[in-house]
C-alpha cells in the first residue's frame, strides 16, 4: 500500500425521517487495497456507498478523492472519476444480450463487434468466462454478476464498490470472483468491498471498517481477528448461537414424488422431478443458487402452484391439486421469501397480515365474517412471543425493519401449529441477532414433531440448522443426504448441478454453468 | 431543494384532508375559470354549491333532485369501487347501467298492460341481471382470454348505446307514439312506476336501495372476507394468492357487483325520473361515478358524500347555466377538476414535501 489514501471519507452524516444512517462517518481506503465494510443490516453501509457512487447526497461531511475534493451529483460524475459499483441487485435486461446490456450503460457505445472483442477480452484477462452473445436470461445469478463486473472493468476504475457479491455465488463461483478481485488489487486499483459474511472478509480483506446504528465503531485488519471478535464487533454485544440438538425422527410427514412444474414466468425455472421426504422432527436444508427453481418449489408447497395430486402429499394424503388455504387447514404452512408483497401486505397492518394467513388455522373468519379482535389477539401473541419491535399492531407492515417483519412472518406460521412448514430464503438480509432467533424457533419447531423444510442460499444457515441436505440446480433436486460430515466442496459440486454419481441433464441446458 | 419523500406510513390526517383541499382548490381554479369566462366568479360558485341548498326559490325543487340525481351515481360508484380497490377496473359501467334499464323495461314493456304487485320487483331482478350479464362479458374475456377489461367494457358501452337506440327505435317503441321514436312513458304505468314514496322529496326505491347498499358496501368491505380479499389484491397480487384468494373469481364477482348495482340504477332511473326508453335516455351516470367513486376514496361513506356533492353540481351547474349564461362545458370542466385536484392532492397521503439544504440539481 503506498502512502496518501485514494479515498478520503471525512464526517459524513446522512439523516432520514426518524433515523440517521450515517452518523459522522470517517474512514478511508487506501491504493491497491481490499477494503472491507462490516455491520449488520441497517448499520448503515448501503446508504454510505450509495454517497460515495453519488446516489445519494449526505447532509453534512466531505471527500476526497486522490486528495481532490470529491462531491458527486450523480453516478455518472463517480464513474467518470474512476469509481465503479456492483450492486446487489442487478439492473439487466433479461431480453437482451451481455454485449447489448453493457452497451445501455455506456455514456458512448464503441460499434457492437469492437464492445464483443473487447468483453471478450477483459473476461480472458480477469479470468470471468463469459459469452457476449448470450441473453441475459439464460445466465445463472454468478455470470449475471460477471457481466455487471465486466460493465464496471470496461471503465478502467481506481475504486470498485462490491455491495453482498457474494450472497448469489456458489462457493465455486465466489472463488473465482476472490481470483479476480486479487488480481485487481496487483494492478493496483482498490476495492470497497460490503459483506456481512465474516470468513470471507477474513480470506480476502486488508483492512476493515466496521460500521453499527450509523457509526463507524472499530477498524482493524481482519486477518488478524476471530469471526468472534469480528462478530461481537459488528453486533455490539455477544448473542447465543443457535444449537442443534439430535431428536429422533418419526413417521414422514411430508412427501414430494416426481414434482413437476413448468416456469410461471418466460425466465422463470421449471421444476423437473423433484423428490424428497421430510420426517416429523426433521430439517431438510434445500441449498442452491437463486433463481434454480426455489421461488417455484415454495409456490408447489404452499398451494399457489397446483401439480399433479400424487405430486405433494402430506400425512400421506394427496393434495397436490389443493389451494393454499385448504393445504394450511390440513397443516402444511409456509413463509415466501419476499418478506413486502409476497409473505405480507406492506400496507396493511400487522393485525391484517396476521389475518392473511391466520385465517384458517386461528379461526379468524366465522360465516365469511372477519373476527378482528382475535386477528388483533393473534398478532399481539406474534410480536410478544417472537420480540417483534414495533409500537403496537396497528402499524403497517413496511414500517418495520426487515428483521421484525421476518419474525413476525415467521412467528406468524409457527404460531398457528404446523405439521409441516416450509421457509424460503428466512433470514435474508436479517441481522445476526434476528437471524439467530429465527433459526432457534425452527430448532425448537422440529423439536416439537414438525417437519421442517428451509429453502435458502445461506449455506453456513443451512449446515448450522438442518439435518439432511438437497441442492436445487436448474430446477432439478439432487438426492437429500444427512447433513453430518458433508463437507463443503462435496456441497459446492451439488449446487453446481454434479449429482452424486449419474451426471444430470442439467450440465446440457446450462453451458458454462459447471466449474 | 424541495424533495417529495415516502413517508414510512401512510398519513390518516391526508387520507381525509386530501378531499377537503381537492373541494377547495377546485373552487379557487373554477372561480378563476369563471372570471375569464367574463362571470362574476363569487355569484357563480355560489349559485352551484350554494342556491340549490338554500335559495328559498330553487330549493324547493333543487333539494329532491339532490337525491334524485345523488342516488344513481352512489348506487353505480359503490359496485366500481370494489372492483377498482382490487384493481379490477370497469369503465363500463355506463353500458352496464343501460342494458339493466333496458332489460327492466323490456320485462314491463313485454307485459303490458299488467297490473300486478310482483312487476315491480320483477324489474328490479331483470335489472340487475341485465347490467350483470353485460359485465360478464368482460369478465369471460379476461379471465378465458387475458383481455383488458378497460378497453373491454368501455367498448361494450357504444354497443350498448347502438342497441338502445336501436330498441327505442324498432321493439320499444310506442305503439301509440304515432311514429315518434321512443317507448310508452311507465310513469304512467302504475304497477312499473319508480314513483316517489314521499311526495316532494324525491325518496324513491332508488334512493332507499343506494343507502341500502351505502351500508351493506360498508360492513362488506371491513368486516367480511370478501372485502378483506379485495383490499389485498389491490395492495399486493402476490400476498393475495398466497393467502388464498382466486384471482379469477375475484374478477368475476368485482364485475359482477358492478354490473348488478348499475343494472340496478338503470332500472330505477328509467322507471321512475327518465321514464321512457328513448336514443339518448342516459346522461353519464356510468362515467360520472368513476370520478364519485374516487372522490370518496373508494370507501362507502365517502362515495355517498362524493355522490350527494357531485349531484349539487349537476343541478347547480343547470342553475348557473340559466342563471348566469355559464357554458355547460365550464360545469363540465369544474367537475374534471375535482377529480384532477384530488388525484394530484392524494400525493401527500404517501409522501411528504420537505426542504432538503444542499447543492441544487
Amino acid at each position: 500500500m503506498s502512502d496518501a489514501p485514494l479515498l478520503v471519507v471525512d464526517g459524513i452524516t446522512k439523516r432520514y425521517p426518524g433515523v440517521v444512517a450515517n452518523d459522522h462517518v470517517s474512514f478511508d481506503v487506501g491504493r491497491a487495497e481490499i477494503h472491507a465494510l462490516l455491520g449488520e443490516n441497517g448499520a448503515g453501509k448501503s446508504t454510505l456507498v450509495k454517497i460515495i457512487y453519488g446516489l445519494v447526497q449526505p447532509d453534512e461531511g466531505r471527500m476526497t478523492l486522490e486528495g481532490a475534493s470529491y462531491t458527486p451529483a450523480e453516478p455518472r460524475e463517480a464513474r467518470a472519476a474512476g469509481i465503479a459499483m456492483v450492486f446487489q441487485h442487478f439492473s439487466l435486461f433479461e431480453a437482451l444480450s451481455v454485449a447489448e446490456n453493457i452497451a445501455l450503460g455506456m455514456e458512448d457505445p464503441p460499434p457492437m463487434n469492437a464492445l464483443s472483442a473487447r468483453i471478450r477480452e477483459v473476461s480472458a484477462a480477469y479470468g470471468l468466462p463469459l459469452d457476449p452473445e448470450r441473453l441475459v436470461g439464460e445466465l445463472s445469478a454468478g455470470e449475471r454478476q460477471r457481466v455487471e463486473i465486466i460493465r464496471c472493468l470496461l471503465q478502467e476504475p481506481r475504486l470498485l464498490i462490491m455491495d453482498e457479491p457474494t450472497s448469489v455465488l456458489t462457493p465455486q463461483e465466489v472463488e473465482i470472483l476472490f481470483r479476480t478481485l486479487r488480481r485487481l488489487r496487483e494492478e493496483g486499483r482498490s476495492i470497497l468491498y460490503i459483506s456481512h459474511k465474516l470468513e470471507e472478509i477474513r480470506a480476502l480483506c486488508d483492512r476493515a471498517t466496521i460500521l453499527r446504528l450509523g457509526k463507524v465503531v472499530a477498524s482493524c485488519d481482519p486477518r488478524a481477528c476471530s469471526a468472534r471478535e469480528l462478530a461481537e464487533m459488528m453486533v455490539g454485544s455477544s448473542f447465543t448461537q443457535p444449537e442443534r440438538t439430535q431428536r429422533p425422527f418419526g413417521d414422514v410427514v411430508l412427501e414430494v414424488e416426481g414434482l413437476d412444474l413448468p416456469a410461471g414466468s418466460p425466465f422463470g425455472t421449471s421444476l423437473k422431478d423433484i423428490s424428497f421426504r421430510v420426517r416429523a422432527g426433521e430439517i431438510l436444508g434445500i441449498g442452491g443458487v437463486a433463481g434454480n427453481g426455489q421461488e417455484e418449489l415454495l409456490a408447489a408447497l404452499s398451494g399457489e402452484r397446483v401439480t399433479a395430486a400424487e405430486a405433494v402429499r402430506l400425512g400421506g394424503e394427496p393434495i397436490g391439486r389443493l389451494t393454499p388455504n385448504p393445504r394450511r387447514a390440513r397443516g402444511l404452512l409456509s413463509a415466501p421469501e419476499e418478506r413486502l408483497g409476497h409473505a405480507a401486505a406492506p400496507d396493511m397492518t400487522l393485525t391484517e397480515n396476521a389475518m392473511m394467513t391466520g385465517a384458517v388455522r386461528r379461526r379468524l373468519v366465522e360465516r365469511g365474517f372477519l373476527r378482528w379482535q382475535a386477528a388483533r389477539r393473534f398478532a399481539e401473541e406474534i410480536v410478544h412471543r417472537f420480540d417483534v419491535r414495533t409500537p403496537g399492531v396497528g402499524h403497517v407492515a413496511r414500517s418495520l425493519s426487515g428483521g421484525n417483519l421476518q419474525k413476525f412472518v415467521i412467528g406468524r406460521e409457527i404460531l398457528q401449529a404446523p405439521r409441516a412448514l416450509v421457509v424460503n430464503q428466512p433470514t435474508w438480509g436479517v441481522d445476526a441477532a434476528a437471524a439467530a432467533a429465527i433459526r432457534q424457533a425452527l430448532i425448537d419447531l422440529a423439536n416439537k414433531g414438525v417437519a421442517v423444510v428451509v429453502i435458502s442460499q445461506d449455506l453456513d444457515e443451512l449446515l448450522e440448522i438442518s439435518d439432511s441436505f438437497a441442492a436445487l440446480n436448474a430446477g432439478r433436486l439432487s438426492a437429500p443426504r444427512p447433513t453430518e460430515g458433508l463437507g463443503i466442496d462435496e456441497i459446492g459440486l451439488l449446487m453446481g448441478g454434479v449429482h452424486g454419481a449419474a451426471p444430470s441433464s442439467a450440465e446440457n441446458e446450462r453451458p458454462g454453468e459447471t466449474v | 431543494m424541495l424533495v417529495l419523500e415516502k413517508r414510512p406510513e401512510p398519513s390518516a390526517l391526508w387520507r381525509w384532508l386530501a378531499p377537503i383541499l381537492a373541494v377547495v382548490l377546485t373552487l379557487v381554479a373554477g372561480g378563476v375559470m369563471f372570471a375569464i369566462l367574463g362571470k362574476d366568479p363569487l355569484a357563480a360558485i355560489r349559485m352551484i354549491f350554494w342556491d340549490p341548498l338554500f335559495n328559498e326559490t330553487f330549493a324547493a325543487y333543487a333539494r329532491p333532485q339532490l337525491l334524485v340525481k345523488a342516488a344513481p351515481l352512489i348506487l353505480i360508484a359503490l359496485g366500481l369501487s370494489f372492483g377498482f380497490r382490487a384493481n379490477i377496473w370497469n369503465i363500463g359501467a355506463e353500458g352496464q347501467y343501460i342494458m339493466g334499464a333496458l332489460a327492466a323495461a323490456g320485462v314491463a314493456l313485454a307485459l303490458y298492460p299488467l297490473d300486478a304487485w310482483w312487476l315491480f320487483p320483477l324489474m328490479i331482478v331483470a335489472g340487475a341481471l341485465g347490467g350483470f350479464l353485460w359485465a360478464m362479458i368482460p369478465a369471460f374475456l379476461r379471465t378465458r382470454f387475458g383481455t383488458n377489461e378497460i378497453l373491454v367494457s368501455l367498448m361494450l358501452v357504444y354497443v350498448a348505446e347502438a342497441f338502445q337506440a336501436a330498441m327505442a327505435l324498432g321493439p320499444m317503441r310506442n305503439p301509440e307514439g304515432h311514429g315518434f321514436p321512443g317507448s310508452r312513458n311507465l310513469q304512467d304505468y302504475p304497477a312499473a312506476h319508480n314513483a316517489e314514496l314521499v311526495a316532494g322529496t324525491g325518496m324513491h326505491w332508488g334512493v332507499v336501495t343506494a343507502l341500502l347498499a351505502v351500508v351493506i358496501g360498508h360492513i362488506v368491505l371491513n368486516r367480511h372476507l370478501f372485502g378483506f380479499q379485495v383490499r389485498l389484491t389491490g395492495q399486493a397480487p402476490k400476498a393475495a394468492r398466497f393467502a388464498g384468494v382466486d384471482a379469477d373469481r375475484l374478477v368475476v364477482i368485482c364485475l359482477g357487483i358492478s354490473g348488478a348495482l348499475a343494472g340496478l340504477a338503470g332500472m330505477f332511473e328509467i322507471s321512475g325520473p327518465s321514464g321512457q326508453v328513448s336514443i339518448d335516455f342516459n346522461i353519464g351516470y356510468g362515467f360520472t361515478a368513476i370520478i364519485v367513486a374516487f372522490l370518496g376514496r373508494l370507501h362507502p361513506i365517502g362515495i355517498l358524500l362524493a355522490g350527494l356533492l357531485m349531484a349539487l353540481s349537476y343541478i347547480g351547474g343547470e342553475l348557473a347555466q340559466f342563471g348566469l349564461g355559464v357554458p355547460a362545458a365550464a360545469i363540465k370542466a369544474l367537475q374534471g377538476m375535482l377529480l384532477f385536484f384530488l388525484l394530484g392532492v392524494d400525493v401527500f397521503t404517501n409522501y411528504r414535501l420537505r426542504w432538503q439544504p444542499g447543492r441544487a440539481g
